[in-house]
């Protein structure tokens, strides 16, 4: 099991001290943590060393910390359904569950050998499907399946929505020679076929369920050919699957079944999985409560890390004064410290990473040197950048500034940073309040009303596709909220998607990146996520993605017996 | 203290009572009442005066100190963004006093008015108001709150709103009850003889005559308006980070209740502090109104 430890963008100490006073008892505070983020590796390490066969046999108790929208993949962007559904049904391709760390490692699910590699100057992909998969209700899947799937997500019918239709823009046509080939005919080539085709939300679906239930059937039924099959929904208490006997990769899945209970309190979940009434929990819990599990269970916790290709995003709306002066949104953004942030914060929530618009470390992503020397805001000299950003406000009329952020109620990450953001602004002057609503209407001010000033907002994306993944920043992406049109923008955005060249694709990545964070300051990034995921040592197989949609079929995981009784025994 | 004697033959004139001897004779008599009335003067100080009782900005967030223990320098602690609780602790008194008798004095005051009006005019006024507060007074206030607050969104303003609207039927309700009796008095009565108009008989002839029960649901709601702000606030539906509100500290605390218990201990404190010190009061001023009481 690995533990991932991203030092590259540490932070320097803060210089100030405030109330004049020695830092020791703090540096106790931090060496502490540090060892027990170190017992936790250790553990975890630990933990990885003792992996030995796989054993056959138990029940994965999950807890889940969102309700079900619906059981359709297709329409759904939350975890709250892919941890309880995501292992009835499955893919065509999917992110490797032996390497599921890699962005670009994709294996296949359905289809058989390896990944096709593109022809027909990269226009053209053909799958050869595999024999005898069964459906739960017996039905033998073929390739009209999976043409029925992926017809369903790029091109659906009127009234039917596809939540991610905009990833497949480069589809033409798809085609089913014979019941074991299909073929994707592109209009263009594109490096973003594969990753978008391998996201876990593409279940597959039945072609006859389609066409004789109809296109929203999937939404309140269940019908896959995943590890496990579905056994029962009690609204708000739990799912219920058991292992599918049929499943056609071999000797898998290990265990008899799972439950994911639905707990929405973090507080819930965590005493859960302490009081031996969960296992694991998928989404990942704060450094806090790793640490508090990791004091009170031993070794009977191991922890897995991981950088998220999640972020949150300051959205200032163009359309209200003055915000859509960009002097004010730069100033904004040269008033962050992201560096401290990031230092601090990750010891009280789950962020950690300073980045560009693309997920840090993919190799289409600006490196931290190139972020410092290129984009405001990211200067190492916060002094520097808060005195231009007082500047600016000065210059702009606005020194003296009062508005409302408008943010999530969800305490990790939303309002903390919420917060931390209002005491950065702070120090250039600004006066801010924190407006928070639920889920709900959270969205329907961002997406309706659009009455806010300024919001935060998030980017969280399964497969890490910086391609795609950017979109979020396009004005006409569907999914920007920052009310503003720029030409230029959609402009180096679709030379992009038309680009193969990898060196090109990068160059035009951060020419779009400075468009969004320097020269418009659209929209500005806080902090990238970070993933912590303790659970109970007797739990095997599971391996840490960055991102909390990927990997949850369930088939790799398998329970320690003799462990599992040390632990809770039975 | 000795009171002088007045008496035949006596050459002393009576010493006026000043503010301590009244001070003193209420504690002998009302220990608890005093005890509650301490606090809430204590409080109403920390709200006045909390920027110069206020060792540090309670808005100011310095993570070099995230957690620490309390200790000479920061007597409560710090939380987890490095602000010092004690600051917090005393600005957020600004909070509970402001939604406090915000919503005590508002949501009683229409409750008096209405209650009265209802009991003054009777009849189908009467059946249909009784009603209305029959359905208001069906849910517990919490839950109306929580209602409120989900229409109308979270805020400070928005948070006094919701906890003043459950506070109106019940004071409506006790207070006609006394009405309906003051409004048999023969002088109620003879101001309707002599003409006067509807408002000025409630407002001149009734209503101070009902300002003994009108008092006690005042001091009661206090303590009830503090314990619910925090309530929603704990919830996340009250007031919102980084305003110093208790309720929000108490719930922003919860995640570190193990390793930094001095988080979430501090505002409880205030919080059950400042509830005890409301009710105590109030209970006081239940008494010294009560003509019963008062004379046992």
């Amino acid at each position: 099991m690995a533990v991932h430890s991203d030092t590259r963008f540490e932070a320097n100490a803060a210089s100030t001290d405030m109330f004049g006073k020695e830092t020791t008892v703090m540096k106790q505070r931090l060496t502490r943590l540090a060892g027990a983020v170190a017992f936790g590796a250790a553990l975890a390490v630990g933990a990885g060393a003792q992996a030995a066969t796989p054993e056959y046999g138990g029940e994965l108790r999950v807890v889940v910390g969102s309700d079900i929208p619906s059981y359709d993949g297709h329409i759904e962007s939350t975890f709250g359904m892919i941890h309880p559904i995501r292992p009835f049904y499955s893919l065509l391709i999917r992110i490797n569950p032996d390497n599921p760390s890699s962005p670009t490692d994709f294996v296949c699910d359905l289809c058989v050998g390896a990944v096709p590699e593109p022809t027909n100057d990269g226009k053209t992909y053909t799958f050869k499907i595999r024999k005898g998969v069964k459906f739960q209700d017996g039905q033998i899947l073929t390739s009209a399946d999976i043409k029925a799937t992926f017809d369903k997500l790029f091109a659906p019918p009127e009234g039917i929505a596809s939540n991610r239709k905009a990833y497949f823009a480069m589809i033409d046509r798809i085609e089913t020679p014979d019941d074991e080939t299909v073929v994707f005919q592109l209009k263009f080539p594109s490096g973003t076929f594969i990753p978008s085709i391998a996201m876990p939300f593409n279940f597959v679906y039945s072609k006859k369920d389609l066409e004789t239930n109809g296109y929203t059937w999937h939404q309140t039924n269940i019908n896959g050919t995943g590890p496990f099959r579905f056994a029962e929904h009690i609204q708000g208490s739990h799912v219920k699957g058991v292992k599918n006997p049929d499943y056609y990769h071999k000797g898998m899945p290990y265990l008899d079944g799972y439950t994911s209970i639905i707990a929405p309190k973090m507080s819930v979940r965590l005493q859960a999985i302490r009081g031996g009434q969960a296992d694991i929990e998928f989404r990942g819990f704060p450094p806090k409560a790793r640490d508090d599990l990791v004091k009170a269970l031993g070794d009977k916790i191991t922890v897995q890390e991981s950088d998220w290709n999640c972020v949150l995003i300051v959205t200032p709306n163009h359309k209200m004064k003055p915000f859509d002066d960009p002097r004010v949104r730069r100033a904004l953004s040269l008033a962050v410290d992201r560096y401290s942030g990031s230092e601090y914060l990750s010891k009280i929530a789950i962020v950690k990473t300073v980045g560009g618009v693309g997920f840090p470390g993919h190799p289409l992503a600006s490196s931290p040197e190139y972020l410092e020397k290129n984009i405001a805001g990211y200067g190492r000299d916060i002094e520097a950048n808060r005195a231009e950003a007082k500047r600016l406000l000065k210059e702009a009329g606005q020194e003296n500034l009062k508005f409302t952020l408008h943010n999530r109620g969800v305490d990790q990450p939303y309002k903390v940073v919420g917060t931390w953001l209002i005491d950065q602004w702070k120090h250039v002057g600004l006066n801010v309040e924190q407006w928070v609503q639920p889920s709900t209407p959270f969205y329907a001010t961002l997406r309706k009303q659009k009455d806010f000033q300024v919001s935060l907002d998030f980017n969280c994306q399964a497969v890490v596709n910086p391609i795609a993944d950017i979109s979020k920043f396009l004005p006409s992406g569907g999914a920007n909220y920052a009310e503003f049109e720029d030409a230029e923008l959609e402009s180096i955005y679709k030379e992009l998607l038309k680009t193969g060249d990898v060196k090109k694709q990068k160059e035009l990545v951060q020419k779009y990146e400075k468009r969004v964070l320097d020269d418009l300051t659209s929209q500005f990034i806080t902090l990238w996520w970070y993933k912590i995921n303790p659970y109970r040592s007797y739990v095997n197989g599971w391996k840490i993605a960055p991102s909390h949609y990927l990997n949850q079929s369930l088939e790799n995981i398998w329970i320690d017996k003799a462990e599992y009784k040390r632990q809770v025994g039975g | 203290m000795t009171t002088p004697e007045i008496g035949i033959g006596s050459n002393e004139l009576p010493k006026k009572n000043n503010v301590w001897d009244h001070f003193v004779r209420m504690a002998k008599r009302q220990p608890l009442g005093t005890a509650g009335g301490l606090v809430v003067l204590l409080i109403a100080i920390m709200a006045v005066f909390a920027p110069w009782l206020a060792p540090y900005d309670p808005l100011e967030a310095n993570f070099i100190y995230m957690l620490t223990p309390p200790d000479s320098q920061f007597l409560m602690g710090t939380d987890s963004f490095g602000r010092d609780l004690f600051s917090r602790i005393i600005y957020g008194a600004r909070t509970a006093l402001l939604i406090g008798f915000t919503c005590a004095i508002v949501g009683s005051a229409t409750g008096l008015a209405l209650g009265v009006a209802s009991a003054y005019f009777g009849g189908y006024f009467d059946l249909i108001m009784q009603r209305v507060i029959d359905v208001f007074m069906a849910f517990p206030l919490i839950i109306m709150a929580l209602a409120i607050v989900s229409i109308f969104g979270t805020g400070i303003d928005k948070v006094m709103i919701a906890i003043t609207i459950p506070f109106i039927p019940r004071c409506a309700r006790v207070v006609r009850s006394s009405a309906l009796a003051v409004r048999e008095m023969p002088f109620v009565d003879a101001a309707r003889s002599i003409g006067y108009g509807h408002l000025r008989i409630i407002f001149r002839h009734i209503a101070p005559n009902v300002m003994a029960p009108f008092l006690i649901m005042l001091t009661a709601f206090m303590g009830e308006a503090i314990l619910l702000e925090a309530s929603l606030s704990y919830l996340g539906l009250g007031v919102q980070e980084p305003t110093p509100a208790w309720g929000l500290m108490l719930q922003g605390g919860e995640e570190f209740a193990e390793s930094a218990p001095w988080v979430p201990i501090f505002p409880g404190l205030a919080i059950t502090i400042a509830v005890f010190g409301f009710n105590l009061f109030g209970d006081a001023v239940r008494d010294a109104l009560d003509p019963r009481l008062r004379s046992q």
